[in-house]
């Protein structure tokens, strides 16, 4: 057999304080279709991000056919060949589809674009996917599954002999998967080598010869698909031991903390009702984008609902903003520190007492400086906030210890519920542990915990009962006893029709 | 420096200490080398200079903070000492004169807040707008001509003085008081300090960004309106044509004084001391008989090194 299009050859990828990817090694052959799968955070996503040149691996790298390749940055990979199509497609949405296909080479006469030959071009890669679009179409009015083809004639123009898709389907109708698996089908036939990212296993069944599993950024197995049943590519997907680290006591519930009745808006596929008790971690699994963040984001007031209640210890409240909620005892650490939770620019102090300051205020107006400062100083000494100073502007600080800073901004509040989005993401194991034991103390004291997180031993370690979304919606809720890793992630894995071959 | 601790310690002193040591170097520098400089005379007429530019930069200091800015502003000082002056001359009611300016700029300012915080729409293109309509509107107004003054003792407002200082000074420092108040030691200071910082942050915290913002543009166009109220009284007139590219003078100010044009960080101190620092520039280029060509270069040259020198500042702390 010639040597194989693609191999990963012992690709490491370290991070500050994370290992992403450890010494993964596979090969995708020429005229084949590869599925790579894996958990959220299996380090699928960096493997893709080293393919398309972003990420330069720590260590180990990639071959082309017999030649080692460590490409400086995206256009090297785009040069040797290599085209990596994401999730978001990267077009530029106001400009002709005919100016996508050849963005950055596009055919010139005498220093000028040639229109005529840019378009002739254009239709000719457009047939080799089987589009008929108008080459001066506006990408902006095609819909998402055309611009995806577009993506592919893209690729195609230049000279892309390795295609990676990163979830094509996520947001296609069968109808336009079956046609995507057409053509992948056709590059195949060409010779192209293919690597084919999916949660969605029966896809990958109908569409892929051979499969890759990773697990916490580890290589698990490669091989070809007919050997294995979609329950044992799912067993190898997960099976860890769970750990001591989430510091799990059983703690009676006391009473009604949050119940949703028929909850609707933006990024919930149909109404959501669920109850967690007061002294109780209420854990949501799901895949990313199951909906998860958008419902917390409902309860909370910070997006808009369209329908449905939110109760209270068994009393409705209403909830236009996050004030209201705050206001109720309800409150929000989102899933992104930098961009919704933390003040960059400002120090520990001013985040801690950001909500808290429109309490305690003299007359309602002054600062309170006093109170201020003590109540920093005992969140910081309650959380074990590690900071040099109250004073320390806040982006000097850890993940962990900034995702503390926001524990201590609401417990400086009444807090009846608190919903946690992602509270360890990006954070190293120590202080994972320590925010597992505030979740405990908190639930200890009666406060009703709500946690999202995608990480399966998180949500197993930690939860007294576990809600699994999927595709907008609840698929069921569980209790700790009846949940196992397998059961969680066949739950939150999307159900479709099996694409016809 | 062998030490790293020293080091640091100096690096820190700087940071805190930066352009008020600017500010001092300066004034030594013009005290000795430019002749006229340290008299009471040029140092009245000095302060009176940068009176105007005070005022508005208190609350350009809160628009920057908050993550906004203000073009607006010249405008309104503008129409605002028009409309006194015309309101004046047609009631003879001093009052009424400059409640007709104090109101057209609340509204002005309102406008930009309600459009930028409500409507969501880019405060640069915003206040390009109401800069335009506004400046428009003094002309109209006007006619386009300077509108004189009867009321002998509206002049007492710009041209009276206390303790042998300028009323206009008196209220500038009055402003920089009550604004630096505000911004360090009240709630709504620290909430525009925090929506500039990050606005989906403070949002999630329970702050209502756009109330904050539509406050602080009114506030911004009253302050405008009132420092070309006073700036009319010293004029005895109010002029149409008056400072033109003044934002761009007080927005200079802010950002020498260190304010952060992407939000979130921003002091009283330090604005005074940028305000400061443009006004003797200017002040001991036309001691030094500089043409005014020269004065404009020389200007941006100082801006431009205050923006570079904010930037390496910032990098040094990052890395």
């Amino acid at each position: 057999m010639s040597a194989p299009a693609l191999s990963f050859n012992g690709a490491t990828m370290e991070f500050p304080g994370v290992k992403a990817l450890t010494d993964v090694s596979f090969h995708v052959h020429a005229g084949s279709i590869h599925a790579l799968v894996g958990e959220n955070g299996a380090g699928k996503s960096t493997l893709l991000k080293i393919l398309s040149g972003a990420y330069r691996p720590t260590a180990g790298g990639l071959a082309l056919g017999d030649r080692a390749q460590g490409f400086r940055d995206t256009s090297a990979a785009l040069a040797a060949g290599v085209a990596v199509i994401y999730q978001e497609l990267h077009l530029v949405p106001e400009m002709s589809v005919a100016e996508n296909i050849f963005l950055g080479h596009l055919p010139r006469r005498a220093g000028l674009v040639d229109r005529r030959e840019l378009a002739a071009a254009a239709r000719r890669q457009l047939e080799l996917v089987g589009e008929s679009i108008d080459p001066a179409t506006k990408v902006r009015k095609l819909p998402l599954a055309q611009r995806q083809m577009v993506e592919i004639a893209k690729a195609l123009t230049r000279g892309a002999r390795i295609l990676a898709f990163d979830e094509p389907t996520s947001s296609l109708s069968d109808r336009e998967v079956r046609r995507l698996f057409t053509i992948i089908r056709d590059l195949k036939a060409r010779g192209c080598a293919i690597l084919y990212v999916s949660h969605r296993l029966e896809e990958i069944f109908a569409l892929c010869d051979r499969i890759t599993i990773l697990r916490d950024g580890r290589h698990v197995e490669t091989a070809a698909l007919g050997n294995l049943t979609r329950d044992e590519v799912v067993r190898r997907m997960v099976g860890r031991e769970l750990s001591h680290i989430h510091q799990y006591a059983p703690r009676p519930a006391v009473g009604a903390g949050l119940a949703i009745k028929n909850l609707t808006g933006p990024g919930l596929a149909a109404p959501v009702s669920f109850a967690a008790h007061a002294g109780e971690i209420f854990g949501f699994f799901g895949l990313v984008g199951a909906g998860r963040t958008e419902l917390l984001r409902l309860i909370y007031g910070a997006t808009e609902k369209t329908g449905g209640q939110v109760l209270l210890q068994g009393a409705r409240v209403d909830i236009a903003k996050p004030r209201d909620a705050i206001a109720a005892g309800i409150v929000l650490c989102p899933e992104d520190r930098k961009k919704e939770g933390i003040v960059a620019v400002r120090s520990v102090l001013e985040n801690i007492n950001l909500s808290a300051r429109r309490r305690t205020a003299r007359a309602g107006v002054f600062i309170n400086e006093s109170w201020e400062q003590a109540n920093a100083r005992q969140r910081i000494e309650q959380l074990r906030v590690r900071t040099p100073s109250a004073r320390q502007l806040i982006r000097h600080l850890s993940g962990g210890n900034q995702q503390k800073v926001i524990l201590g901004r609401w417990l400086s509040e009444t807090v009846k519920v608190i919903l946690l989005d992602e509270p360890t993401r990006g954070i190293d194991v120590g202080a994972k542990s320590e925010i597992y034991g505030i979740m405990q103390d908190l639930a200890r004291a009666g406060v009703c915990v709500i946690v999202v997180s995608s990480e399966l031993p998180e949500v197993l370690g930690t939860a007294d009962r576990i809600a699994v979304m999927r595709q907008g919606r609840i698929a069921a809720v569980l209790d700790r006893a009846d949940a196992t890793e397998e059961k969680l992630l066949r739950l939150a894995l999307p159900v479709e029709s099996t694409p016809a071959a | 420096m062998s030490n790293p601790t020293a080091r640091r310690a100096v690096a820190d002193f700087l940071d805190r200490a930066g352009m008020l040591l600017v500010l001092a170097a300066l004034f030594v520098v013009c005290s000795v080398g430019v002749e006229n400089f340290l008299s009471w005379r040029n140092l009245q007429g000095l302060s009176l200079a940068v009176s105007t530019t005070g005022m508005v930069a208190c609350t350009m200091l809160f628009c920057l903070a908050a993550g906004d800015f203000d073009l607006s502003i010249g405008s309104v000082v503008a129409c605002a000492g028009v409309l006194a002056a015309v309101v004046m001359t047609r009631t003879g009611s001093i009052t009424l004169g400059i409640l007709g300016g104090l109101g057209l700029g609340a509204l002005a300012g309102y406008v930009n807040g309600f459009v930028v915080a409500r409507l969501r729409i880019n405060a640069l293109i915003t206040t390009l707008a109401t800069m335009q309509i506004v400046r428009g509107l003094g002309f109209i107004i006007s006619d386009g001509k300077a509108v004189g003054i009867g009321q002998e003792n509206f002049f007492l407002l710009g041209n009276s003085g206390f303790a042998g200082i300028p009323t206009p000074v008196w209220i500038t420092a009055a402003c920089f008081t009550v604004f630096g108040l505000v911004l360090n030691r009240t709630v709504f200071g620290r909430d525009t300090l925090a929506v500039g910082g990050n606005t989906e942050a403070a949002h999630l915290a329970g702050i209502d960004v756009a109330r904050i913002k539509v406050v602080i543009f009114t506030v911004q166009g009253l302050m405008a309106a009132f420092a070309g109220i006073v700036l009319a009284s010293r004029m005895t007139s109010g002029q149409p044509n008056a400072s033109l590219g003044f934002e761009l003078e007080v927005i200079s100010a802010c950002v020498l004084g260190g304010v952060s044009l992407t939000g979130g960080v921003g002091s009283m101190g330090f604005v005074i001391a940028g305000v400061l620092i443009m006004g003797i520039v200017q002040n001991a280029m036309n001691l030094l008989n500089v043409a005014t060509f020269y004065q404009y270069v020389a200007r941006g040259l100082i801006l431009l090194a205050a923006v570079l020198f904010d930037r390496w500042k910032r990098r040094r702390q990052v890395g």
